[in-house]
């Protein structure tokens, strides 16, 4: 499409005037953070920064945030495999209302997120007394962490695969059914295929956010160290302490995470163009 | 050929589950999805309400409306509000810039834009503080003219305005690439200026999609906490967010409370959830 | 395979796409489902495939009924609209995927798949194309395709949904022509579904012509264009004139339009008069008077497009000869050889 140039572009100081404010801006908004997480981890050298990330507890963390991980993610790949097949697959009423239930977590502040597990969990809570007197440990421990975590990251694979799969429709399943394919068979060989990079995208975005999560974690965690703390935990618990290089040491490792998670995100947008818009 | 009939006169043996679909998998998909809904979610969203209607409704509305409650509310919508307005107005330059001009670096800004969503909020947190107090690379800078930004309520806005970005930057960028080139061009050929085309041409053909942005961002900030609590200062009655509030409540064993201002946000969110669905369906009707 | 739907009912929601249709099928017939969209046509063909299941009635094949059985317990083989070729498999392997999805000693091997997909690239006239993507291919190619791999596993009966529909009108002949040939090759009973009327009277061997989820008839193309059961399908197969009027003693009147009626009850009814049915005649002689607004040649054929004095628009299909005088504006005299009537 060629645009006339003085109908449609803007004028020189125009385009220099929004650049100049939109450097600024980002600067001060998201560069500038980024690049202080790594300046302030390695204000002493890079050794420090390596030492703090060796300890017991920042490597306790560290485990505990992969076993979160390791949990959440496939959780969250099996409920949004078997929602995305329901609702994109199937019709029945009130289809919408199960959609935008489906989507609640990310419109609930990440600390109600924890405060719900507490309330149902906790001593005071419906199950408190009971699980009080099984020994079993949620709140406070690893069980509530995982849970929590579950809860804000819930809807990430589901709405990346709900759109994807109503687009494709029904009709390459159909003919893999009419060909003698069981239901199994057609969805490892021809749904599995159409919504692979969506699914991909999707479980990078929830374990980002699984292993990010700060607020919901943070009510259900107890703070234990070396026992519930993971490492966004872990980052306040040293910064709190005044332990400035530690703490940005075990963040520059998040950050990292963070930008690896940008570069495959971009990557995964390149394989597979997308049209929609909008964020988590 | 007629004899052979004889047996499937009568009707059809119907399956115990009727047939809907040639597709398999309703029952199980359907079943363990509404399963994890109410166990993750449902059930305990259930238990904030029903914990906070265990009190009186006097205690109940004390709880919820108290003056350090208000002021928390106040700071944590006002802020939120602020920042979405912020994210609104440089937001809209952020994906003007990337969708029509081209400058150094283009790809790589564009990549970052998405770091709110993939950057931990303590991360975030701990770093925008550095950044902003009196003695960091910005704090420095606005200390002599005499502005405090971290540990105020200026702090908060930051933090949010940081975690809202990429919401309106990727709602409008769609919706700006496809904004025909024709339209501006019909409107020059009318006769509009450069200033009058953008006003009055481009600006309400983004308008729908300016205001999905603004309100998703804005209830992303309502409730937003790790980026917000190291550079808010944390103060009673001053630089105190409501989800923070929640967790004070917490740490007092005062779980009544603590679900009190849960369900006062919790209902404000759905409140905006509506909103935001009604807003997007007015774009879809505007574009169809 | 014969096939037999008994008083078919099929309703989504509250809304009936399906009133208790009946129809019989024989084997290596060929049958077109026909009507306008939202007729029901596509969900008839697909309640007979086993994609959809319906509210009532009964489904047999043979003597078998099939009513609530999935669509490969059948053995169909279904040519979906859009053709639904698996986008990441080359053309072979969508051919071949029939028979790889079958288990245990019902699968054939690699060897005898190969040879099966050799044989239905030649049938379908693909062949060297055995390695390509759907994506590669012409819309044509990939109808093709589709063919051939719904013909793989052998089925009992092939239902394609509106098998030209997404092509353009040069391909869509060729390769009419093309599924006649396939068809006569394998004698496979076919039932296919198609809004396009010329399609089915020109490749059925009988059209079942559908109207509000019900058959209004079914017949050979011959019978459906030349004694249409009801005003429905005379009006929507083959060009008509269309007149309401009055029955009344046999006779149908309508302003001065006088046709015969037959047994056609009194009351108001419908008339249809194809535009090959009037014949110019001499004056006075005639069951109707046009005004001529329009002459276009056609062919052998001069079409006439006029008006009697009460309005009513006619359009008639006069030899050349014939209309070799008349122009714009003279009076013409016609004659009605054959007019079908129904009740209103």
């Amino acid at each position: 499409m060629s645009r006339s140039p003085d109908t449609t572009t803007d004028p020189l100081w125009a385009r220099i005037v929004v650049l100049a404010l939109v450097a600024v801006f980002l600067a001060g908004v998201l560069i500038l953070p980024l690049v202080s997480v790594f300046f302030e981890a390695l204000r002493k050298g890079l050794p420090a920064a390596l030492e703090a990330i060796a300890t017991e507890d920042a490597r306790a963390a560290i485990k505990l945030t992969l076993l979160t991980a390791a949990i959440a993610v496939p959780f969250n790949v099996a409920f949004g495999l078997c929602a995305s097949w329901a609702v994109a697959k199937f019709q029945f009423p009130g289809k919408p209302f199960l959609i935008t239930l489906i989507d609640l977590p990310f419109s609930v502040s990440p600390v109600v997120a924890g405060l719900i597990y507490v309330l149902v969990f906790g001593a005071q809570g419906w199950f408190g007394p009971w699980l009080l007197d099984h020994d079993i440990k949620i709140v406070f421990a690893v069980p509530g962490i995982v849970l929590a975590t579950i809860f804000v990251t819930f809807p990430f694979v589901a709405r990346e695969l709900i759109p994807l799969m109503q687009e494709q429709g029904v009709d390459e399943e159909e003919a893999a059914i009419s060909l003698g394919a069981s239901g199994l068979r057609a969805f490892w060989s021809v749904t599995a295929p159409n919504i692979r990079w969506g699914l991909l995208y999707g479980v990078l975005l929830c374990n980002a956010r699984a292993m990010g999560e700060f607020g919901a974690v943070s009510v259900v965690s107890g703070h234990i160290r070396g026992l519930t703390n993971t490492m966004p935990l872990h980052v306040e618990i040293l910064y709190n302490e005044y332990d400035y290089v530690g703490a940005f040491a075990v963040a520059a490792l998040l950050c990292f995470l963070a930008v690896v998670t940008l570069v495959l995100k971009s990557v995964l947008e390149i394989a597979q163009p997308r049209s929609r818009a909008g964020g988590h | 050929m007629t004899a052979t009939y004889a047996d499937s006169r009568d009707k059809p043996r119907r399956p115990l589950i009727h047939r809907r679909s040639a597709i398999p998998g309703f029952g199980i998909t359907m079943g363990l999805t509404l399963a994890s809904l109410s166990l993750i979610v449902l059930i305990p969203l259930a238990a904030v309400g029903l914990k906070a209607a265990e009190q009186s409704p006097a205690d109940f509305l004390h709880a919820a409306f108290n003056e350090r409650a208000l002021t928390a509310y106040r700071l944590s919508f006002g802020a939120a509000f602020i920042a979405a307005a912020i994210n609104g107005v440089f937001g809209l330059l952020t994906a003007w810039a990337l969708v029509r001009y081209e400058f150094p670096l283009k790809g790589l800004v564009n990549g970052l834009i998405d770091l709110p969503f993939a950057l931990p909020t303590a991360v975030a947190g701990i770093a925008l503080a550095t950044l902003y107090a009196p003695n960091g690379w910005i704090g420095s800078l606005a200390e002599p003219a005499g502005l405090k930004i971290a540990y105020t309520p200026l702090g908060v806005v930051i933090a949010l305005t940081f975690i809202g970005l990429p919401f309106i930057v990727r709602t409008l960028e769609p919706v700006m690439r496809d904004l025909s080139a024709d339209v501006e061009e019909a409107a020059a050929s009318l006769g509009a200026g450069r200033l009058d085309t953008i006003a009055r041409v481009v600006l309400p053909a983004l308008a729908p999609a300016w205001l999905t942005g603004f309100a998703l961002a804005f209830a992303r900030a309502v409730g937003e906490y790790g980026s917000v609590i190291f550079i808010a200062g944390n103060m009673p009655y001053k630089s105190e967010i409501a989800p923070l509030l929640i967790v004070i409540e917490l740490e007092q064993y005062d779980y009544a409370g603590a679900a009190t201002i849960a369900v006062v946000m919790l209902v404000v969110s759905f409140a905006m959830l509506f909103v935001i669905n009604a807003v997007q369906a007015w774009a879809r009707r505007l574009s169809a | 395979m014969t096939i037999s739907i008994r008083s078919v009912e099929k309703r989504f929601g509250r809304y009936p796409a399906l009133n208790g249709v009946s129809l019989e099928i024989a084997d290596g017939e060929l049958l077109a489902l026909l009507g306008p969209s939202g007729s029901g046509k596509t969900t008839l063909l697909r309640v007979i495939a086993g994609l959809e299941f319906p509210s009532d009635g009964q489904i047999l094949y043979g003597d078998q009924d099939m009513t609530f059985a999935g669509a490969a317990e059948r053995r169909v083989g279904f040519v979906f609209q859009q053709y639904a070729l698996f986008r990441h498999m080359t053309v072979a392997r969508n051919i071949a995927f029939g028979l790889d999805v079958r288990k245990g000693a019902a699968k054939p091997g690699k060897a005898q798949i190969a040879a099966r997909v050799a044989e239905l690239l030649r049938l379908v006239e693909l062949d060297g194309l055995g390695g390509r993507y759907p994506a590669q291919l012409s819309g044509g190619q990939r109808q093709r395709v589709a063919l051939a791999r719904a013909l793989a596993v052998n089925p009992s009966v092939l239902l394609l949904d509106e098998p030209f529909g997404a092509l353009d009108a040069t391909v869509r002949k060729s390769l009419r022509k093309e599924l006649r040939r396939i068809h006569d090759a394998t004698g496979v009973t076919t039932i296919f579904v198609t809004h396009d009327q010329e399609e089915a009277l020109e490749l059925a061997d009988r059209v079942a012509i559908l109207n509000q989820g019900a058959i209004e008839q079914v017949g050979t193309p011959d019978e459906v264009h030349d004694a249409p059961a009801g005003a429905f399908v005379a009006g929507f197969v083959g060009e008509a004139n269309r007149f309401a009027g009055e029955a009344k003693g046999g006779r149908f009147t309508l302003g001065d339009i006088v046709l015969r009626a037959g047994e056609v009850r009194d009351g108001p009814a419908l008339a249809f008069v194809r535009p090959h049915e009037l014949l110019v005649t001499d004056p006075g002689k005639g069951d109707l008077a046009i005004t001529v607004a329009h002459i276009a040649p056609q062919g052998a054929v001069v079409r006439i497009e006029g008006a009697t004095e009460g309005g009513q628009r006619i359009e008639a299909a006069i030899a050349r000869q014939i209309a070799a005088g008349v122009h714009p504006g003279a009076r013409l005299e016609l004659a009605v050889s054959r007019a079908y009537v129904f009740p209103a």
